[in-house]
This record gives structure tokens, C-alpha cells and sequence, in this order.
């Protein structure tokens, strides 16, 4: 690997200091050192911020396909209890014996499939792909602050989602505690066969995850705050970056918590510790283990697991603003408004963790507190609502695959969000706590929300990644049956909750009380199959048009004033043949003074005024 | 057979979008691709016109189908409370979502891209901004003031004359324990747990006050209109003791344990006349807790005073199985006839000062 990437470090090092408009003379002909590049250096061990975009991007993907592929599985079980699927025996052999799923497989696929779409496409899929292509683009820098930690970023999240997948091929299966894994469940050997070898390698591969996620995280701090070109100041950046700024901060504070809580975890487990244990009888079995908090764990787990969400949904937020800006040819309403939305989110964000903890025999004055605090965080998602809608409000609107996304992630974001309202209202969460009301509210809100931005994302950059078009036909197919597949799924499932269905059960025949939902459950399964095959449309669409799709013409296919679109139609690594423009204005003149969009490298006109 | 099928139609099906996908772009080039932009752009403004319309009524077909199908009047006084406050929640945060999912559609729609139409340079404007920081501001503050006026309520300490009931989860059922006539809780220690010494919670027999607790699993009597006290904790992972009908919930955890209380307001009895023969209380598990999760199923049965007398006046004491069993043991030479275990009677005398606390301070030495 080192004799592969050494050639490259120098030149690597050198294009970087040349984002610091002190040297542009080495790059009048980028080109040069591009023949140089084997393979294995420009696609696998590439330090250039653009691969390793896609590289996160279809590592992603390919997750999404998994994730979103046990949750069909699930669903199964949950419409079609009493059924067999003697396929699922064929694949899954002792694991669906007769053709039905075991209880075993069912916790399995459960935690598999929060663990892969929370951490692995919606955190490394969807910050990794977006930081790492639009950081330099978009404040104008030729690559990373360091292109060398940044590819390591990447194959630490390779070698996590190495370790992750081999679990799932262990005798004894993988975790299966649910993708929080509360000890004692994910501490005992003897409480669950999920809790043996397979809940060992979750911790391992988070704990690679988490390396990666910090590695990234310092790097995306690092180039948005020194590298920025000539006159882009803070306040000229687009939106996205402000998002993905606030987002790599999150997480270098909130995800060092989160492995110290996995390592003590992994101490308990194998190492006689009490950090979790204590008075403890497993399977007739009395523990030596005293002294111990369960709840000490729930407090580790959920100052990153609160941070997290929003770890997933700022960059959400920031690409929907800068896609619905561009296609509503307006700016967006109330920029200062929205960065600071941004940071109140992002403060607020570290305050809260303890609202998924008001039924766990928390301090109700405690709990109080984390009430007021968790919905606080309602009125800077307000304003941002608010602002969106103001920024289509008397714009002129082109329906482009990103902006449909757009339109639909601000409708899902709304949905989910007011239903944080009743969530973080700890009276409310007696009842509805671990009910289908709370899988509702958080897969429309940061689950299906932020694939919606990242979605937007793709379609809006597709043209900059690969110099083709992505199918309209199929991304119009793709959106309508996604919104309206995401609707029919989750807003049902609310009534569910409110009925006091619990989470996380496999067949509700024994319950006098649950039992009552068959055709709905049959419903949402059926809908999510159909969904998940336009997923599966869109990857295909994905990769086809990365070598069929029709060919981008112009520099700047969707007249955009941001700095990526003045780069050549398939950029080298450097991103700009000769010198980093330098920036004069804001991101968001568009339809001022008349004109359609004024580019950020057009200098202000004598007379004109600033926004 | 029939998954095979499936498949061959999906492939099919999916085969013919694509072809159309292709062939669609194949007819935009020839028609012009600013000309089939435009197109798109009307139908999808017009599609999405028509998604508000058709989600409004969607939004209220599905109320119209399942509101019949949730939880119905609250049993208990907190759940009126909690019924409370969702309806102050659902009337704000409906309105709320009808005005912004009605704005985003119809802007969307009605400021679709148009020969001639011109955007409008509209950057910001603080004071559209302040009132729409202030107004969800105030809002807020109500809808908190109102949430924690029923937080402390129904989390406040529980009336004096209340009945106290020990509820403990394990994997994957529940097991209660009532004080007996003398109205206090014997100590346990979880080391003395053994289900061969008919000891399933682990309870000190040197300590009399465990002489008359009355053990059961399964079933839990509570007395209709007398406040009861779940004291709850759990052997070996994280449970949790969900009352939907009550609109109850507290985590069963081991090593801390954790209180609620409420008032049932209707026996079972009522309940069944109002709902159907079929219904019980349920206690369901709301903690994820292993592979039995979901079938960690127990009942509540709510009766009058008397009758619930007549059922306490049926059961045994544990400690008289427990006796049997030790003689059992010690007639048969099974298990060494320790009948008084000395770490047991180590943790007893630490935790003196505290009897009639179960749980909690013995665990801890």
C-alpha cells in the first residue's frame, strides 16, 4: 500500500498548500502529475476528496441495500405471522427453519438494520459523501486539509463495515440487542445468543466507525475553517457547509463519549468488570457483579445517540437548503436565520440525551429539565420551516429530481418533527415510550427525512461526480412512490403507538390488547416491498448512468452561483486547472437585480448592495 | 412456487420502466430537452398540488379507519391526565401541520417556473423572522407548563394509604410480591435467588417480616379505586412494566429499582362489559429483552375490595413452600441442609436500619 500512495503524499501536500493562494503557479497544468497515478492510487487508495466522496457513497449504498433489505424481511414476520416463506429457510437455513423467521433472527435483523442505516449509510454514507466532495468545491480549496487522514476516514469506515458484515456470519449470528444494545441484555453471554461473538465485532466495528467518523470529522472542520479561498469569509459559505460544519463538530465532541461507553461494555463483557452489572441473576445463574448502573450506559449511549441525530440530519438540511435555493432561483430566506438555527441546534443537541430515559426510573426533576430543553429545540426547526417555505414563496420554481426531494423532505421533516413535540413531552412518553408511535416519528423524521436530503444531494451533484445526468423519468418514478410509500408506511404506524403497541415484537397473537392490526400490518408490508424496489431502481439507475447517462454540456448545468460549478465538467484532482477563483459575494444572488443568478466569482457592480 | 412468480414480475416490471425511462429521454432529445423540461415541470407541480389534496384525505381516511381500533377511555387517573395533554398536543401541533404542509404544497404549485415570471429577491426580513421565533416560543412554553404540571403530578410521591405491590421481570415473565398481613416487604438479596429452595426472588427467611409475602408470577390483583405502588426491579436484563390501558410505563432494572403509582378506575369486570368478553389489563414488556421480548406477557386483574380479599385468602405464603422444599432437601440429602444461609444473615444485619425497604439498600453492601 505505501509504495502506492508515497509517490502521491508529496504531490498531495503540495496541491493542498496550493489552496492557500500563496502558490497557483504549479497548477496552470494540473494535469501533470495525473499520469503518474496507477489504479489502485486514483480509484482504491485515493487521496483525492472526490473519489472518496463516491467511494463513501457506494459503500453506502450498497449498506442501504442490506439495511433496507432486512427490514423487508421483518416485515414479513410482522404482516404474515402464521405464514412460511420455505425461501427464507433456503437462504437462512436454521435461521428461518420451516420458512419462518425465529425470534432469533427477527431481534437479529431489527438490530442489524438500525445499526447499518443509522451509522453506516445515514452518518458515514451521507457526511462522508457530501463533506467530502463539497468541502473543497464549495469554499474553493484543491482537496482536504489532509487528503492522507482523509482517505484513511474512508478505509477505517471499510474496515468497520468489514467487520460488521462478518458478523452477520457467525454460528451464533449477530447483535441482536437492538442498535442501542443495552447491557445487561448486550452484556451477558447467557441472556441472549445475540449477545455472544456477534455483539463482541458490533463493538469492535463501532469503535472502528468511530475512528473514522473522528478522522473525517477534524479534517471537514479543519478545511472549511483555514481553507477557504480568497474572500470567503464564514458568512459567504453556502448553507451546506455551514451544515456539515456544525455536524463534523457534533460528532468529534459527542462520539469519543460513545466508544468509552462501548469499551467499558466490552469490559463487562469479557473482562468481569461491573461498569453495567450489578445484582444479577442470568438463566439460574447469580452473578458476582455488584455495584454497577444499566442506566450509567443509556446516559453514555445517548449523549452521542441524541448528537447523532442530528449528526444525520444537519447535512440533510444543509443540501435541501442549497438545493431548494437554487431551484426556486431565489435565496434562501433569512441565511443569518438559518446558520443560526444551525447552532442552536447544534447547542441544544448536547443538552437533551436524557429524554429517551424518562421511563427509566430518571429523576423526575431531571426529567423536567431535559422537557424543557428538548423542546426548545422545536423553535429553531420551526424557523427553519418557516424560512424554506418563504424561500419557494413567489419564487419560480423548476421541478428538478433534487428540488422534488427537497419539497418532500421539508413535508417529512414537518411530519416527524411535531411529533418530537409529543415525544419530548415526558408526559406524553409514559405512554407512548417504546411504541410504534416513537418507530414513526424517527423514521419519517431522520430517517426518511435525511435520505430525502441525500437523495436531493445525488441528483443536484450527479452531474458534478460523474459529468452525466441521472434518469428523469426513473428519479420521478423514484420520488413519488418514495414520499407516498414513506407516508402509507409510518403514518399508520402512529395509531399503532397511540393503541400502546410496543416496539420490537415479532408476533402480536398472544396480546388481547395488540392483536388487532393484521390488515394494517399486511398494508405497510406490502407498500414497504414496493418501496424498497424503487430503491433498488434507483441504484440501478445509479450505476447505469454513471456510463450511459446522458452527458453533461455545460459547466454549470442548473445555474447556480456556488464555486463547484466553475470547475471543469470532470474535474482532475485540484478541482480547478488554473487559479482558485477568488469569491466577491455571498452564495445566494439569485434573481437579484434582474438577473437569473449572479455567480460568487463576479465582483459586486459599483453601487450594488450586499444582501 | 408462487415467490418465484413474484420475482419474474418484478424483474419484468422493472424491465419495462426502464425501457420507457430510456426511451422517454430518447423522445425528450428529439422534442427538444428544454421543451420536455417544461412539460415535466407542469405535471410534477400539478402531481404535487394533488399529493396535498390526496394526503389531506388520506390524513383523514386513516383517522376515519383506525381511530376506532386505539386504546379506549384511560383506566386510570394518570391516563386521564396524559389523554389530557394529547389532545392539547394533537390540537396544537395539527393545526400547526396543516397550515405548513398546506403552504409548502400550494407555494410549490403555485410558484411553479412560468414564461415571463421573475423570482422575487426576498433575502430576509427580521421582523417576519422574530415573529416566527416568538409565536413557537410561546407555544412551547405552553404546551411545556402544561406537561409539566402532569409530570409532577403523576410522578409525585403516592398516597399514603396506598397499596404497595413488588413487581420483578425476568427473562421472559413477571413475578409479584405482596406484603402480607403486616404490611411490609421482608428483605431479599438476589445471591439467595434459587428456584430448587422455592426462593424465586431471593427472600431472607431470617427476616419475619417475609413470613407472610404472598408470591405469585403471571396475575397481579390491584383493588379498583385505591391508589397502588409498583415497586419494580428486574434479575437479569433491562425489562419494563407497560400498562397501555393505564397509560403506565416504568423500566424494570436490575440493581435499581424504580417506583410508579396510580389509581385504576374500572375493574376488570367493567371493562369486559364495555369492551368485549376478551379484554384483560395486559402488562406488556416494553424493554427490549432478549428473544422473549415479545411474548414477556402478564395480567392485571382489577377487582373490588372483596374480592380481592377472597383471592389474597387463597394463597400460601412463599415461605411455607420454602420451608417444604429445604426439608424436602435435607430428607433426601440433595442439598446440604443450610437452612440458615450465613451470607444471607451477613446482609440482613448490614441493612437493618432499613427494613421494610425491599430491594434497594440490601442489594448494596
Amino acid at each position: 500500500m505505501n509504495e502506492n500512495i508515497n509517490p502521491n503524499v508529496h504531490t498531495e501536500t503540495h496541491t493542498g498548500h496550493g489552496g492557500l493562494h500563496t502558490d497557483h503557479h504549479g497548477h496552470d497544468h494540473d494535469g501533470h502529475h495525473h499520469h503518474k497515478q496507477s489504479f489502485v492510487s486514483k480509484y482504491i487508495f485515493s487521496q483525492d476528496h472526490k473519489t472518496i466522496a463516491k467511494q463513501f457513497l457506494i459503500t453506502g449504498m450498497l449498506w442501504a441495500i442490506v439495511g433496507g433489505l432486512f427490514s423487508v424481511l421483518f416485515r414479513l414476520q410482522l404482516a404474515y405471522p402464521d405464514e412460511t416463506f420455505p425461501i427464507l429457510e433456503t437462504f437462512f437455513g436454521r435461521w428461518a427453519k420451516g420458512g419462518q423467521i425465529q425470534p432469533e433472527f427477527y431481534y437479529a435483523l431489527i438490530t442489524m438494520h438500525g445499526t447499518v442505516l443509522v451509522f453506516f449509510v445515514l452518518t458515514g454514507g451521507l457526511s462522508g459523501t457530501f463533506a467530502n466532495l463539497l468541502i473543497p468545491l464549495q469554499v474553493g480549496a484543491r482537496d482536504m486539509a489532509s487528503p492522507f487522514m482523509n482517505m484513511l476516514s474512508y478505509w477505517f469506515f471499510f474496515l468497520a463495515s468489514v467487520v460488521m458484515f462478518s458478523s452477520l456470519f457467525v454460528q451464533t449470528g449477530p447483535a441482536a440487542g437492538g442498535w442501542t444494545s443495552y447491557p445487561p441484555l448486550s452484556a451477558l453471554h447467557e441472556a441472549s445468543i445475540g449477545s455472544k461473538a456477534g455483539m463482541d465485532m458490533w463493538i469492535i466495528s463501532m469503535a472502528l466507525f468511530v475512528v473514522s467518523s473522528l478522522l473525517g470529522g477534524l479534517n471537514y472542520i479543519a478545511t472549511i475553517l483555514n481553507m477557504r479561498t480568497k474572500g470567503m469569509s464564514m458568512t459567504r459559505m453556502p448553507l451546506t457547509m455551514w451544515a456539515i460544519l456544525f455536524t463534523a463538530i457534533l460528532g468529534v465532541l459527542s462520539f469519543p463519549v460513545l466508544l468509552s461507553g462501548f469499551i467499558l461494555l466490552l469490559f463487562d463483557r469479557n473482562g468481569g468488570t461491573s461498569f453495567y452489572l450489578s445484582d444479577i441473576v442470568v438463566n439460574g445463574k447469580i452473578l458476582p457483579n455488584e455495584g454497577g448502573s444499566a442506566i450509567l450506559y443509556q446516559h453514555l449511549f445517548w449523549f452521542l445517540g441524541h448528537p447523532e441525530v442530528y449528526i444525520i440530519i444537519l447535512p440533510a438540511m444543509g443540501l435541501v437548503s442549497e438545493v431548494m435555493s437554487v431551484n426556486a432561483r431565489k435565496p434562501i430566506f433569512g441565511y443569518m436565520a438559518m446558520v443560526g438555527s444551525l447552532l442552536a441546534i447544534t447547542i441544544l443537541a448536547f443538552l437533551v440525551w436524557a429524554h429517551h430515559m424518562f421511563v427509566s426510573g430518571l429523576n423526575p426533576f431531571l426529567g423536567s429539565v431535559f422537557v424543557l430543553l428538548t423542546l426548545l429545540i422545536a423553535i429553531p426547526s420551526a424557523i427553519k420551516v418557516f424560512n424554506w417555505i418563504t424561500t419557494i414563496w413567489r419564487g419560480n420554481i423548476r421541478f428538478t429530481p433534487g428540488m422534488m426531494f427537497s419539497i418532500g423532505f421539508v413535508s417529512l421533516f414537518i411530519s416527524g418533527g411535531l411529533t418530537g413535540i409529543w415525544l419530548g413531552n415526558s408526559t406524553l412518553d409514559i405512554h407512548l415510550h417504546d411504541t410504534y408511535f416513537v418507530v414513526a416519528h424517527f423514521h419519517i423524521v431522520m430517517g426518511v427525512s435525511a435520505f430525502f436530503g441525500m437523495f436531493a444531494g445525488v441528483y443536484h451533484w450527479f452531474p458534478k461526480m460523474f459529468g452525466r445526468y441521472l434518469n428523469n423519468t426513473l428519479a420521478y418514478i423514484h420520488f413519488w412512490v418514495t414520499l407516498a410509500g414513506a407516508y402509507l408506511i409510518f403514518w399508520p404506524m402512529h395509531y399503532q403507538g397511540l393503541a400502546g403497541v410496543p416496539r420490537r415484537y415479532l408476533d402480536f397473537r398472544l396480546w388481547s390488547s395488540f392483536n388487532h392490526f393484521t390488515d394494517l400490518n399486511k398494508m405497510i408490508t406490502i407498500v414497504s416491498i414496493i418501496v424498497f424496489a424503487t430503491q433498488l431502481m434507483f441504484v440501478f439507475n445509479f450505476f447505469y448512468s454513471i456510463f450511459k447517462g446522458r452527458k453533461v454540456r455545460s459547466t454549470n448545468p442548473w445555474g447556480s452561483t456556488t464555486l463547484e460549478w466553475t470547475t471543469p465538467i470532470n474535474p482532475g484532482h485540484g478541482n480547478w486547472p488554473g487559479e482558485i477563483p477568488e469569491v466577491h459575494r455571498w452564495a445566494y444572488d439569485y434573481a437579484k437585480d434582474g438577473r437569473d443568478f449572479i455567480p460568487q466569482t463576479e465582483p459586486l457592480n459599483p453601487g450594488e448592495s450586499k444582501h | 412456487m408462487s415467490t418465484t412468480w413474484i420475482f419474474i414480475a418484478l424483474i419484468l416490471g422493472f424491465v419495462i420502466i426502464f425501457q420507457i425511462a430510456k426511451a422517454s429521454e430518447y423522445v425528450s432529445i428529439l422534442k427538444g430537452e428544454e421543451k420536455t423540461r417544461k412539460e415535466n415541470n407542469r405535471i410534477n407541480a400539478f402531481l404535487l398540488l394533488a399529493f396535498l389534496i390526496a394526503g389531506l384525505f388520506g390524513v383523514w381516511y386513516c383517522n376515519h379507519r383506525l381511530s376506532g381500533k386505539i386504546l379506549g377511555e384511560a383506566a386510570s387517573n394518570h391516563g386521564e391526565r396524559i389523554d389530557n395533554m394529547l389532545w392539547i398536543t394533537l390540537a396544537i401541533t395539527g393545526v400547526v401541520f396543516l397550515l405548513t404542509q398546506i403552504a409548502l404544497f400550494w407555494f410549490s404549485f403555485k410558484y411553479q417556473e412560468k414564461e415571463g415570471r421573475k423570482a422575487f429577491y426576498y433575502p430576509h426580513n427580521n421582523k417576519l423572522e422574530l415573529i416566527w421565533t416568538v409565536i413557537p416560543a410561546i407555544t412551547l412554553t405552553v404546551l411545556v407548563g402544561f406537561g409539566l404540571y402532569y409530570w409532577f403530578q403523576i410522578t409525585g410521591e403516592a398516597p399514603k394509604d396506598a397499596m404497595e405491590v413488588e413487581v420483578t421481570g425476568k427473562q421472559f415473565n413477571w413475578e409479584f410480591r405482596y406484603p402480607g398481613k403486616d404490611g411490609t416487604f421482608g428483605k431479599r438479596i438476589y445471591k439467595e435467588v434459587n428456584e430448587a429452595k422455592s426462593n424465586p426472588l431471593g427472600q431472607i427467611w431470617d427476616d419475619a417480616a417475609n413470613h407472610d409475602d404472598i408470591y405469585t408470577t403471571g396475575e397481579m390483583h390491584i383493588v379498583v379505586n385505591k391508589p397502588v405502588k409498583l415497586i419494580i426491579g428486574a434479575k437479569d436484563v433491562i425489562h419494563d412494566v407497560g400498562l397501555a390501558h393505564f397509560r403506565m410505563k416504568m423500566d424494570a432494572v436490575p440493581g435499581i429499582p424504580t417506583t410508579m403509582w396510580f389509581t385504576p378506575k374500572f375493574t376488570t369486570r367493567q371493562m369486559r362489559d364495555k369492551y368485549g368478553p376478551d379484554f384483560n389489563y395486559e402488562i406488556s414488556c416494553d424493554q427490549m429483552c432478549g428473544k422473549g421480548h415479545f411474548s414477556m406477557r402478564g395480567t392485571i386483574v382489577v377487582e373490588t375490595q372483596s374480592e380481592y380479599n377472597a383471592w389474597m385468602a387463597t394463597k400460601q405464603p412463599q415461605y411455607l413452600a420454602a420451608m417444604e422444599a429445604m426439608k424436602g432437601g435435607a430428607e433426601k440429602g440433595a442439598v446440604p441442609g443450610n437452612v440458615k444461609p450465613v451470607e444471607a444473615g451477613a446482609g440482613a444485619a448490614d441493612s437493618s436500619a432499613t427494613a421494610g425497604k425491599p430491594v434497594a439498600a440490601l442489594t448494596k453492601h
